[in-house]
């Protein structure tokens, strides 16, 4: 009897949901999001409960208040060394050469390049993406003590903490970065005015 | 005797036929790698389809006309079916790659789907090779019940499709005449994408209503994240599965991949492995020293997700050699805010406009055909489209774009109205712009 009436209910949800998009059809072809859930079961069941270690695993994402820094620190001395070998192929040997990004450009130099010191606005992002991305022929390859000095060497490099400064998941938030309060959140809103 | 030995014997014999035929008229059927039987020209360059040299090609030109194709077709015995479809030997559409994307041939396509083998592609670190029985997607975070979902799960789900272009926010290039459209703006493309909503799985794992943000990653080797408002979670994003009735092709992000109708391509995270339900934005690398632009008052603008109203002429255009006489302008329009209402054309380098015809269905966040008649008389003239979309958003001109960002606006999110100039013999140009 319960299962007569729950697959009556489900017959009628997928008609509802037919006919709205036949009639969204109708009108010019719009399409309706499947918000409809009418019938839907409070959860499906499919798929399995994530454990803690799985989650710890995966999760390496960096957060600017510093949630997800790992233990461990770094200086600018030993990323510069690090740097030298694993970087300046690529960034060049001050990370001003290039050939790719150029990583190097305080505040006010004369680059129009888009740096570590005249763009990025949070510190915790150079740990995040170095860790997750880079070097590009091998990424994910270093170690979380080789990221935060070369995390050092390069707020150093761009005049942004000393260079004898030890970086670590205490100090790297605190890092208030040249360009942070440049950032707007988008305006644009649809309708007719271009911005 | 059965049917089948009947069918065996019958096809044999068939082939026996087609070989004597090919001998004779040095016309082969050559059984390609993956196993299929195509007409070929004994000799002839082009003989396996998907062998054409990029860049070999000439847009627009039905190029390769292969010796030893029979004169008349109905005298010679055609091609037994086979497991795969090929493309005419004759045709050579290709993508335009660089080091980092790779630009679909919108002069070459008809109606408003993309042919998956030439959809746009924008990578950060290559293509991965990625085991669809290994695949899992983790849902963690602000979330009641931390889950994870092979492939198989997330194909049980109600399904849902729905037809969206993509596009890189970096897609505009000028500076000279000899662009195609491709060239210009390439890097869009169009699906109908089939997967499950993100709401969906929303619902699957309890987000709460305190989460703001999510954290969408991929497993490439960029190991890609971008943070997305939940809203647009609840509202129409999916992730996807399948790309116009098959699997979604790896560089589109197979298996599976998120789908933000109308959003910015980079933000639609292919090979998508873990989404974090998060109450404030990640501040990842794309987000923050990328996919940002200058705008006034030395300010930068972040999060700018949505792709604005745009069109594109693109026939005729560069480098097409024009005839006089009856010409039907053709090109697409699109927006990220909703459907395209209108397109407006010019044909007097933007003196007067008329109402393009829109192919129905407009449909929402797609690419819309639309097509004018005119009559060239010859004279050297240049033409232009404007879009305009359903919340009275115009395309502007780059001047209108300048005037609203300011000079420094950087290369993301520009739409601007684009002209082709008609040379009195017949030559299309593009009308580059000047930008500092």
């Amino acid at each position: 009897m319960g299962r007569l009436r729950r697959y009556t209910f489900l017959t009628a949800a997928v008609v509802v949901i037919l006919l709205l998009i036949s009639g969204s059809q109708r009108h010019g072809g719009g399409w309706a999001p499947a918000t409809d859930t009418t019938g839907w079961p409070a959860s499906f069941g499919f798929g399995r409960t994530a454990t803690l270690q799985e989650i710890t695993a995966m999760d390496i994402s960096i957060r600017p208040d510093g949630r997800g820094l790992p233990p461990g620190s770094g200086t600018a001395a030993t990323g510069q060394a690090i740097y030298a070998i694993k970087c300046a192929a690529c960034h060049g040997k001050t990370g001003t050469e290039g050939p790719y990004a150029r990583l190097v450009g305080p505040m006010g130099d004369t680059t129009k390049a888009k740096t570590i010191g005249n763009y990025w606005p949070y510190a915790t992002t150079i740990f995040d993406y170095t860790r997750r991305a880079m070097p590009y022929n091998a990424p994910g390859s270093l170690s979380d003590a080789e990221v935060y000095s070369l995390t050092a060497f390069l707020l150093a490099a761009n005049k942004i903490i000393d260079s004898s400064a030890v970086v670590d998941a205490q100090s790297l938030p605190r890092v208030k970065m040249p360009a942070h309060d440049l950032y707007v959140p988008d305006d644009r809103r649809g309708g007719p005015e271009v911005r | 005797m059965d049917d089948n030995s009947m069918g065996d014997k019958k096809r044999i014999s068939r082939r026996k036929l087609l070989a004597g035929a090919a001998t004779a008229a040095t016309v082969a059927l050559i059984r390609t790698v993956s196993g299929q039987t195509v007409h070929a020209a004994v000799g002839a360059k082009a003989a396996t389809p998907g062998a054409a040299t990029p860049g070999a090609a000439t847009p627009g030109a039905a190029t390769g006309r292969a010796t030893g194709i029979p004169g008349d077709p109905t005298k010679k015995p055609g091609v037994p079916p086979g497991k795969l479809g090929t493309r005419s030997s004759f045709e050579h559409l290709v993508k335009k790659p660089s080091d980092t994307s790779s630009r679909s041939p919108l002069q070459d396509f008809y109606g408003s789907i993309t042919p998956s083998d030439l959809h746009y592609e924008r990578s950060h670190n290559g293509v991965p090779a990625i085991d669809p029985e290994k695949y899992e997607l983790l849902i963690h975070g602000m979330v009641e019940r931390p889950m994870v979902f092979t492939l198989r799960d997330l194909k049980r789900f109600p399904a849902l499709s729905r037809i969206c272009f993509l596009e890189c926010s970096g897609n505009f290039r000028t500076g000279k005449e000899t662009l195609t459209p491709q060239d210009i703006c390439g890097l869009t493309s169009q699906s109908e994408w089939t997967g499950v909503m993100l709401s969906t799985l929303f619902r699957e794992v309890g987000v709460s209503p305190k989460a703001s943000w999510f954290l969408a990653e991929g497993s490439d080797s960029a190991v890609l994240t971008r943070s997305i408002p939940v809203s647009k979670g609840w509202e129409d994003a999916m992730i996807v599965y399948a790309q116009n009735g098959e699997a979604v092709r790896p560089e589109q992000g197979y298996p599976a991949r998120l789908l933000l109708p109308g959003w910015e391509g980079n933000a639609n995270v292919k090979w998508i492995r873990r989404i974090e339900l998060s109450d404030q934005p990640f501040m990842t690398r794309e987000e923050t020293s990328k996919y940002t632009y200058p705008i006034k008052d030395g300010k930068i603008r972040q999060f700018s997700f949505v792709m604005d109203a745009r069109s594109m002429i693109t026939f005729p255009a560069y480098p097409v050699q024009l005839e006089k006489g009856w010409v039907e302008i053709r090109g697409i329009a699109w927006s990220g805010w909703g459907k395209i209402s209108k397109v407006e054309v010019s044909t007097d380098a933007g003196r007067s406009w008329y109402p393009a015809q829109l192919q129905e269905p407009v449909l929402d966040k797609a690419h819309t055909v639309f097509r004018l008649l005119w009559r060239w008389d010859g004279q050297e003239t240049e033409i232009l489209s404007r879009a305009t979309d359903e919340t009275g958003y115009i395309q502007p001109t780059l001047n209108q774009l300048i005037a609203a960002r300011g000079e420094d606006m950087g290369g993301y999110h520009l739409n601007p109205v684009t002209a082709w100039r008609i040379r009195k013999d017949g030559a299309v140009l593009f009308v580059p712009e000047n930008r500092k």
